[in-house]
């Protein structure tokens, strides 16, 4: 077999890549067909900035769903002397079966660069967005009642924010996710009251709370109609709450491994307070309009108007920082993976893979570079999309 | 004035003790000290050897205490072995119990042992301080006039090209953490790959002698990453202040743009971007960590890594003293300096 050239590895990987395309192509047609009738999100393809930032990330959204369709080899077998092959180089001795290149180049293991950059994509994805909505969970649980009532309860809270604040992140990193942390602590039934563990019984209740108080709130008029919603949230919430946070699902489908936790509780952690401080200014900001008076003139509850009245009119900032902070949140993933923190050296996470091919950057960097690269055109990607919202927002 | 200046700094006191608590408290986990017992007494002791070990070595006071102790607000622990020699805290090695002072903590300028480097951790500290020192000096050069530079042109003329242009150099900066440009800059002109070898893709001879050539490259990406939000920070107050009436007034009476954009614009638009560039020193530790580590400039974050590493409590320990010290100190001035720029606020 012959080593391939720059267009053919190019061609190759193109092509590869063919059911995100397939997904983009679908994607794009019906939003831009439907678009007057999306909202904002219609709106976001007025901007080409924020197109140019929406395709970068449903590329790499499409690139998490179709992993197993677009890798070439799996990320974890080592091919006989690939050892630190160049782009494009065949395979030697191929196998029944197996594609004939490496596309992007072998690592210092042997392993495939191209399939195990496809796989990171996967679980950066897989944590990124979903540590991001809980540190927004918690952060405008507790930032709304700290805007709007403000006093003691704010005093208090926004010490602890800037508490954690004051933290330089990679020394919190280095204290909360080491692997002796979840040993420590006494244990109840079984369950290690550990502070990742503890961290996480809290952290994760918040979703829980929230969306009670937000149904509470709007259906307490009616008892029957609030019975049913509080009671399909708590159910199914407390199902995953106690899967995730104790480990203790009868039906085993909700399950965190104890390394992802730390990480996943850590990142929560360190997000949270940015996002508390963010819904603070916006409510008190929002707290002196007239609606918010009109509404507490006709007897409506606290939560009611912090809930429905004050949180849908803070929407827009808060979705362009949602999509900023997603990709601030790759990045600590990638500062942990780097460090070596929380994750397998097996795993195929962009940090780590970054990590493992320094060593040797000068003489073969492609295992290094091509996660670089992928790192840096999804946060790039989500910041001209967090720009392209901003712009839309303030137009109306 | 007075006043606010009295509540911050108290503020400041408070959470620098309650994170150094924190920090000792983490730093000081079961796990960790029984790992301490068996690299000091020897692998395989048993459990109720390392309880001894513990006991004998003050290490199974409570932690307030301990904290305490650290701090030096209690006195250190003696311990009497039967043979009547008494080890302490503060008694060194070897010498009399009776000459050592009774309390010996951060307070007294005792930092404690490091275990790993086999020195004292104030002597390590200042050391490594120093070397990153020079490293933030001249980040803090490259990166202040790049950024206000860019976020001054992108400002100046709200949508035009240069501001798309810069804005979007801005974005694609910010989106670049230092693990990543890192790389890049060492693949591109370090590596044999390019075959451009401009500069050395280590700084470890730095420590020595700097030059340009073994230390522009770390340099850069820390800067790099600051430099996108702070030309952002800049751009935006920027263009706040060119839609001000006092900017218009001074157009129409004939001044020249050139002119107004400097005598007029520029004091104005750069009261914002003071706090964020006080704000940026934490946010500089976090790449100084990442950088030292990737080319392997024994500084101070560099140190931080070994000392987590390698579980050495003192040295961490003394680390996050420094590192919390520096984050609350940018803060205060931060603060002070905004309302001694910001006359409103300054008055009121």
């Amino acid at each position: 077999m012959e080593n391939l050239t720059a267009l053919q590895i190019t061609t190759a990987i193109i092509g590869q890549f063919w059911p995100v395309w397939l997904a983009l192509a679908v994607t794009f047609a019906l939003s831009i067909r439907f678009k007057r009738r999306l909202g904002l999100y219609g709106k976001l393809f007025d901007s080409p900035v924020g197109m140019t930032g929406f395709a970068i990330v449903m590329f790499w959204v499409f690139t998490a769903i179709f992993a197993s369709l677009i890798i070439t080899h799996d990320p974890l077998t080592q091919l006989s002397g690939m050892k630190n092959a160049w782009p494009g180089a065949a395979v030697k001795n191929p196998g029944e079966g197996i594609y004939q290149h490496y596309l992007l180049g072998g690592d210092n293991l042997a392993r495939d660069v191209f399939s195990r950059m496809v796989m990171g994509a996967q679980s950066v994805l897989s944590i990124a967005p979903a540590a991001t909505a809980f540190a927004f969970m918690v952060g405008i649980t507790l930032g709304l009642p700290a805007g709007y009532f403000g006093g003691r309860l704010d005093t208090s809270l926004s010490f602890a924010a800037n508490l954690v604040l004051a933290f330089p992140v990679i020394l919190l990193f280095y204290l909360l996710v080491t692997p002796e942390i979840q040993a420590a602590g006494p244990a109840i039934l079984g369950w290690r009251a550990s502070i990742p563990n503890v961290l996480a019984a809290v952290l994760f209740a918040f979703p829980i709370v929230f969306f009670t108080i937000l149904w509470n709130s709007r259906f307490f008029t009616n008892p029957r109609q609030r019975n049913i919603y509080v009671g399909i949230t708590l159910a199914l919430g407390l199902w995953v709450y106690i899967g995730l946070a104790f480990n203790a699902d009868p039906t085993g489908i909700w399950a965190m491994e104890p390394n992802l936790l730390n990480v996943f509780v850590s990142v929560v952690f360190v997000n949270a307070p940015t996002v508390f401080r963010i819904v603070r200014g916006i409510v008190m900001d929002i707290k002196s309009r007239d609606y918010v008076a009109a509404g507490q003139t006709r007897g409506e509850g606290p939560w009611y108007i912090m809930l429905w009245e004050i949180l849908p009119n803070a929407r827009g900032p808060l979705i362009v920082d949602f999509c900023l902070r997603i990709g601030y949140t790759t990045i600590l993933l990638g500062t942990l993976g780097f460090f070596g923190l929380g994750v397998s050296p097996e795993s195929p996470d962009w940090g780590s893979t970054i990590n493992s091919g320094r060593k040797l950057l000068s003489q073969f960097p492609h295992p290094a570079l091509v996660p670089a690269l992928a790192l840096m055109s999804l946060v790039l990607g989500l910041n001209l999309l967090a720009d392209g919202l901003r712009e839309e927002s303030l137009k109306d | 004035m007075a006043k606010f200046l009295f509540r911050r700094l108290f503020t400041m006191i408070a959470t620098a003790l309650c994170l150094t608590f924190l920090v000792f408290l983490l730093t000081n986990l079961a796990p960790n000290l029984e790992k301490i017992a068996k690299s000091e007494a020897g692998s395989r002791i048993s459990d109720a050897e390392v309880a001894s070990w513990l006991e004998k070595n003050g290490y199974a006071r409570p932690a307030l205490l301990r904290y305490g102790e650290w701090l030096g607000v209690v006195p250190g622990w003696t311990h009497t072995a039967e043979d009547g020699t008494v080890t302490g805290r503060c008694i060194p090695r070897g010498s009399d119990a009776a000459l050592a002072p009774r309390y010996c903590g951060i307070l007294q300028g005792d930092w404690g042992w490091s275990n790993v480097f086999k020195q004292p951790v104030s002597e390590i500290i200042a050391v490594r301080l120093g070397l990153t020192g020079w490293l933030m000096m001249s980040v803090m050069l490259l990166m202040v006039p790049v950024s206000l530079l860019i976020g001054v042109l992108a400002g100046m003329r709200e949508g035009s090209k240069t501001d798309r242009t810069l804005s979007t150099f801005s974005i694609a900066t910010t989106a670049t953490p230092e693990y990543v440009s890192g790389v890049l800059f060492i693949t591109i002109f370090a590596s044999s790959v390019t075959g451009l070898k401009w500069f050395k893709g280590s700084a470890t001879s730095a420590m020595d002698d700097i030059t340009f050539e073994n230390f522009f490259l770390p340099v850069l990406t820390i800067a790099l990453y600051g430099i996108g939000y702070i030309a952002r920070m800049t751009r935006a107050s920027m263009t706040e202040v060119m839609t001000a009436q006092y900017i218009r007034t001074a157009l129409l009476k004939g001044l020249s743009f050139r002119q107004v954009v400097i005598r007029h614009a520029l004091r104005n638009a750069l009261i914002a971007p003071f706090t964020v560039i006080m704000l940026q020193f934490p946010w500089l530790l976090n790449g100084v960590v990442i950088v030292e580590t990737l080319f392997n400039y024994k500084g101070f974050g560099w140190t931080l890594v070994q000392a987590a590493g390698n579980n050495d409590i003192n040295l961490l320990l003394g680390c996050s003293v420094v590192a919390v010290m520096v984050v609350l100190i940018t803060q205060l001035i931060s603060d002070l300096g905004y309302a001694w720029l910001n006359p409103r606020i300054r008055l009121s």
